[in-house]
């Protein structure tokens, strides 16, 4: 018990900031880019806009190809890749590389989703006043996705966490590693529920955080 | 020069492999300033002739010009200015659920290029021409229907559209809401002197509101009249059907019935003005030795003249019969042979 808690007090506040570090960054990334994307996919994709069935199905393709590979073969893939952005991959921002590229196609699917959801005669009704494509994504795509988007950025946060874990089992450290190199590896279950206990707590906060955002932008 | 000119317009779509025409060789002039309606069923064609006015909808072949401006040569830049003068409203309202009235104002505003500055002015002005001046604050959402199509208007309106196209704008409301709205078109038709072009399959709104009208069919302009003559004396298989749909010629079941088991014929009459038949019928009965008995009869008022609706009921020898139907369609202006059976 007492040694739970030493290496609890020794590494749980490093882990936790490698953590944040990884999940920030890959999640700022993914959420940036899969939102481009995203709005991307849906104008070459809707009658009301340029459809250009070819360009939508190569760039879906490609998103596709990335989301098929399981996240662990995806990492280790990615290893060179990271080393040549990051520098080392081996730490929490070599980490963020992988989780990025994996969080960039995961998003734009689901902000592909949240646009491809409004109502269309909304949109024609923006696309008859005369307003041009970013006057009208700014004003009608981005404040009717909203509530769809946030719901979004909360799963892609919840995987990436989980996906950090990954991560840091080959070396980029964060609170995956901290359970497995001591609660796995060193029989500390202590720390391993501990941990356990940390993750739910997370999750549940970032849950109910993103519902009651997403709420305040439903306007319906 | 008529504001809107249709050209000879095709319009069709590639639908799983198959291609679907939905408007075939429409031509239609419409006037500065006239309220115009296109009536027909749903999936005539209707919805998609009235897009390509703004060019929401690219015809596949034709000619598009309005108010001068061929949009079928013209660039991106051209269609969005000319679109900003034609204000659309919809049947579905259409209006953005996540932004206030006033922000859903403000983005037309601001897509039609009004200095933002004058904006809130300008808003509280469009608001107050709809009766919603304190609702500025207020989400769709928290609106009825009339009162978000009113909303539609004020958008439709906000940058001083010449044209403004209605796509089952009373559709989707009850009978006492949709009044409202059709009293307010007709009060901006008259103060503004603006164009309105209104797509419709209830022939309540054509009554009461449009000046002509036209029938499409199957993707076809099938007739095409003042509205008070399609009433009277549609001219089309759709525009008779539509018209006796509306002015309820059908007897009731029982009456039909007692009718049938005797041998006669049937016949509904229309005729312009508010004059009383009977002295016609005294005639036609003693002309051609034929019974005649009036079933039912009433006027309507169509742009305030009106059209008398009369079913009468003919026995007699069948020669004597045909001569007095014969009689009839020749003094009267709209004759139609109802069938004694089902």
């Amino acid at each position: 018990m007492n040694e739970t808690i030493t290496i609890l007090q020794q590494n749980l506040g490093t882990a936790l900031w490698d953590t944040a570090k990884m999940v920030f960054i890959s999640g700022f990334i993914g959420i940036i880019f899969g939102t481009l994307i995203g709005l991307f996919l849906y104008y070459f994709s809707n009658p009301l806009f340029a459809p250009r069935p070819l360009v939508n199905s190569i760039c879906g393709f490609i998103i596709n190809a990335i989301r098929s590979l399981p996240f662990l073969i995806l990492m280790v893939v990615l290893i060179p890749f990271a080393k040549l952005v990051a520098g080392d991959p081996y730490t929490p921002l070599g980490g963020a590389v992988s989780l990025s590229v994996a969080a960039i196609p995961f998003f734009a699917r689901l902000a592909e989703g949240a646009f491809a959801e409004i109502d269309a005669g909304v949109v024609e009704a923006a696309r008859s006043t005369g307003a041009g494509f970013f006057l009208i994504f700014q004003e009608v795509l981005f404040p009717e996705a909203l509530p769809a988007l946030i719901r979004g950025v909360v799963l892609t946060l919840i995987s990436l966490l989980g996906y950090s874990a990954m991560v840091g089992t080959i070396g980029a450290g964060g609170i995956g590693d901290l359970a497995i190199q001591f609660g796995y590896n060193r029989y500390n279950t202590g720390v391993l529920v501990s941990v356990i206990v940390i993750l739910i707590v997370i999750v549940q906060i970032v849950q109910w955080c993103g519902d009651r955002l997403a709420e305040h932008y439903t306007r319906v | 020069m008529s504001q809107i000119e249709l050209k000879n317009i095709d319009v069709t779509f590639k639908q799983k492999g198959r291609t679907v025409s939905a408007v075939k060789d429409v031509s239609l002039n419409i006037e500065k300033g006239e309220i115009f309606g296109i009536v027909g069923l749903s999936g005539a064609g209707k919805s998609t002739l009235v897009r390509t006015i703004n060019y929401l909808q690219v015809p596949s072949k034709g000619q598009v010009v309005v108010d001068g401006t061929d949009l079928t040569r013209a660039n991106g830049k051209t269609i969005a200015q000319v679109r900003r003068k034609i204000g659309f409203i919809f049947q579905n309202f259409n209006l953005i659920n996540n932004r206030t009235l006033a922000q859903n104002l403000a983005f037309a505003l601001t897509a039609g290029g009004y200095p933002e500055k004058k904006q809130p002015a300008r808003i509280t002005e469009l608001l107050k021409l709809v009766g919603l001046a304190d609702r500025q604050d207020n989400y769709p959402s928290q609106l009825s229907g009339g009162q978000k199509q009113r909303v539609g208007i004020a958008r439709a309106l906000a940058n001083d559209p010449d044209i403004l196209l209605c796509d089952e704008a009373t559709s989707a409301l009850d009978v006492e809401t949709a009044e409202e709205i059709i009293e307010i078109l007709k009060g901006i038709n008259q103060r503004l002197n603006i164009t309105i072009v209104f797509i419709t399959h209830q022939l309540e709104v054509a009554r009461s509101l449009f000046d002509r009208v036209a029938v499409m069919e199957n993707g076809k302009l099938v007739e095409k009249s003042s509205t008070y003559d399609l009433f009277a004396a549609p001219q089309s298989d759709m525009g008779q059907r539509l018209v006796s749909r509306f002015l309820d010629t059908k007897l009731p079941e029982k009456v039909q019935a007692q009718v049938t088991s005797q041998s006669g014929q049937l016949l509904a009459l229309r005729y312009r003005g508010s004059d009383s038949l009977t002295p016609i019928i005294t005639k036609i009965a003693k002309e051609t030795d034929v019974d005649i008995n009036i079933i039912q009869g009433r006027v309507e008022f169509i742009q305030d003249r009106a059209i008398g609706v009369l079913v009468v009921y003919l026995t007699g020898k069948p020669v004597a019969v045909s001569r007095a139907i014969q009689a009839f369609q020749a003094r009267v202006d709209y004759v139609e042979e109802v069938e004694n059976h089902e």
